[in-house]
């Protein structure tokens, strides 16, 4: 991916005579490939940005200023995982998935489950209600995995409503009144390095097994499934996969948040978990993963700084995804790795 | 040429709502058999190809390949089974590499099947598949974005991917339109060289005369009925079969 790449119509519109240009840095040029161990500085170049991310998820907790930001920092956590998880699911597997409430919903109701009923230790429960949680997911989606783009979205955008409806008309799982106290991690220092562990497991291992040839074979789903299956290979089955892996992270975050706070209820299917995590998707950048995570762990705290306008929020959730798709669609993540790869500058034309 | 029957199909027939796309078709194919399929546009032979791939469910007749009823089946069993099939609108994956749009069908259950175990590196072996139809073996061209290969290479990819399913049976539904006569001179000899290597091929072709230097058989489809069937010379001299390419006689002015 060498040479210039011209630039795009920016704002300002182009001086007479003048262009602007794109190039890659040399030093990016000469990590590609073998020569990326050739010195400190390329591999620096290589590693800076990862190390970056893990030292500042890791120190993150201590440069909160108190109990409060903490709490606020396990929210936007699950809020990431649920963003990388969207991300996934739309631009590596094709399932365009707005029912992430619905995987916190099942997955906190799993974990809880056997926490509150069964007196399982919080972490097993969490673990059984992650895995077992997606499986569920899995398991009722099947039949929808057919459907493509945005008819598999309005059927999952539906399925939270629907959980939620049966447990207030059957008064089960605590109906509307919601099951508490559950037993849960009790230290924020747990609470919050126990998120960030997973969110870096989370994005390395996605990004990894989306370049593995598992995560070629998802990747085919969503390009054409039509050619998966003259490849003999199953597309449902595939879909399934990447559903099982996705949901995965969804219910992760809400077996985690049952047991952040002590309490399992309807507000586990929130609509807010299913919408937040698009935004912070659109806001990151789509299909990088790492960027729907930052622009979760960006939203959510200012979300938490409007907490005064109460309804009112989910316009600003509305707001970044208008704001973004129309002044900034590659987002966040893209733009940033375009400025760490390439410099512009101005060319006689 | 060998007399094993690899392909049967008996009474083959699909209606889209009133319109009869595919009418009562029989066929048989031998191994080893380069079969070519001609007939005017709109007259049934993409739905052909459709319907023994299983894309589309045929409304009456039977399709059996190598003994085995596949009418009815889903398509990755039928590719499974050894059938593999370019696409007419080729859809490369576009935001893989060239080489790795092989990967997809490099994974499937059939190859590890075949293979008995591990490929191996499935990258090289992606690589070589891409110098069979026709890539150079550089550093470049097969590790370019798919949706940036010019459409010359996008048939050659279309190929590469049936053929890395390791199929006994190819059909290829339109690799030669679109193509310049050079690229056209470079594919035919690839052609050659699958069938020299064993494979019976099913082609779809527009481009008659480069059809004909391969195929050992021909069939004619028109408004969805087979007219005609037999070696290319004897097909293109039947009436009906010249009526139906280009129109009846012309009336003199």
């Amino acid at each position: 991916m060498t040479g210039a790449t011209e630039a795009t119509a920016g704002a300002s519109p182009a001086p007479e005579g003048r262009r602007k240009e794109r190039l890659d840095r040399g030093l990016k040029v000469r990590t590609e490939g073998l020569y990326a161990v050739n010195s400190y500085r390329e591999i620096t170049y290589l590693v800076g940005p990862r190390l970056l991310l893990i030292l500042g998820l890791a120190v993150l907790p201590l440069l909160l200023p108190n109990l409060y930001w903490q709490r606020v920092l396990c929210v936007a956590g699950a809020y990431a995982l649920l963003a990388i998880s969207f991300d996934f699911l739309a631009n590596y597997v094709g399932l365009v998935c707005v029912g992430g409430a619905f995987m916190t919903g099942v997955g906190g109701f799993t974990a809880g489950i056997f926490t509150y009923y069964l007196h399982v230790p919080w972490p097993i429960s969490i673990l059984l209600g992650t895995v077992l949680g997606a499986a569920l997911v899995t398991l009722i989606w099947l039949p929808s995995l057919p459907l493509r783009g945005i008819y598999f979205a309005i059927l999952t955008f539906m399925f939270p409503f629907l959980a939620r409806g049966v447990i207030l008309a059957l008064g089960i799982l605590g109906g509307t009144e919601g099951l508490g106290p559950v037993a849960g991690m009790d230290n924020i220092w747990i609470e919050n390095y126990l998120v960030i562990v997973v969110l870096l497991v989370a994005v390395f291992g996605l990004r990894r097994l989306v370049g593995e040839d598992a995560g070629i074979v998802l990747r085919g789903v969503k390009d054409n499934d039509m050619a998966v299956q003259a490849s003999g290979i199953s597309v449902t089955r595939t879909k399934a996969k990447g559903l099982f892996i996705g949901s995965l992270a969804g219910c992760f975050a809400g077996a985690y948040i049952v047991h952040l706070y002590n309490f399992m209820g309807t507000s586990l299917f929130a609509t807010d978990y299913s919408i937040l995590p698009i935004a912070a998707a659109v806001m990151g950048g789509s299909g990088t993963l790492a960027g729907p995570m930052l622009g979760a762990l960006i939203l959510t705290p200012l979300s938490e700084l409007l907490r005064g306008f109460g309804q009112l929020r989910v316009v600003l959730y509305a707001l970044v995804l208008v704001g973004f798709i129309l002044f900034k669609p590659e987002g966040l993540l893209n733009w940033l790795t375009r400025k760490y790869h390439q410099f512009e500058k101005w060319t006689k034309v | 040429m060998n007399d094993e029957v690899i392909l049967e199909i008996k009474g083959l027939t699909k209606q889209f709502g009133g319109v009869t796309a595919v009418n009562n078709v029989d066929l048989t194919l031998h191994r080893h058999d380069i079969l070519g399929v001609i007939g005017p546009n709109g007259s049934g032979k993409t739905t052909l190809v459709n319907l023994i791939t299983g894309f589309v469910k045929p409304t009456k007749g039977k399709i059996i390949y190598l003994g085995h009823n596949i009418t009815g089946k889903t398509p990755h069993v039928i590719a499974d089974r050894g059938i593999a099939r370019t696409f007419q609108v080729m859809r490369p994956y576009a935001t893989l590499a060239a080489y790795k749009n092989l990967i997809v069908p490099l994974s499937s259950p059939r190859v590890k099947r075949m293979v008995g175990g591990s490929l191996g590196d499935r990258d090289a072996v992606a690589i070589d598949i891409l110098e069979e139809v026709g890539f150079e073996r550089d550093a470049y061209v097969p590790y370019k974005l798919a949706s940036s290969l010019p459409l010359g290479y996008l048939k050659r990819l279309e190929l590469a991917r049936c053929l890395a399913l390791r199929p006994d049976l190819i059909i290829c539904d339109e690799v030669f339109s679109g193509l310049s006569m050079a690229e056209i001179a470079t594919m035919v000899p690839v052609m050659e060289r699958l069938h020299d290597a064993g494979l019976t091929i099913i082609m779809i072709e527009h481009r008659l005369r480069e059809l004909f230097r391969l195929a050992n058989r021909v069939i004619v489809l028109n408004f969805g009925s087979k007219i005609a069937d037999g070696v290319p010379a004897e097909v293109m001299e039947m009436e009906e079969v010249k009526a139906a390419y280009m129109g009846t006689e012309a009336v003199p002015c």
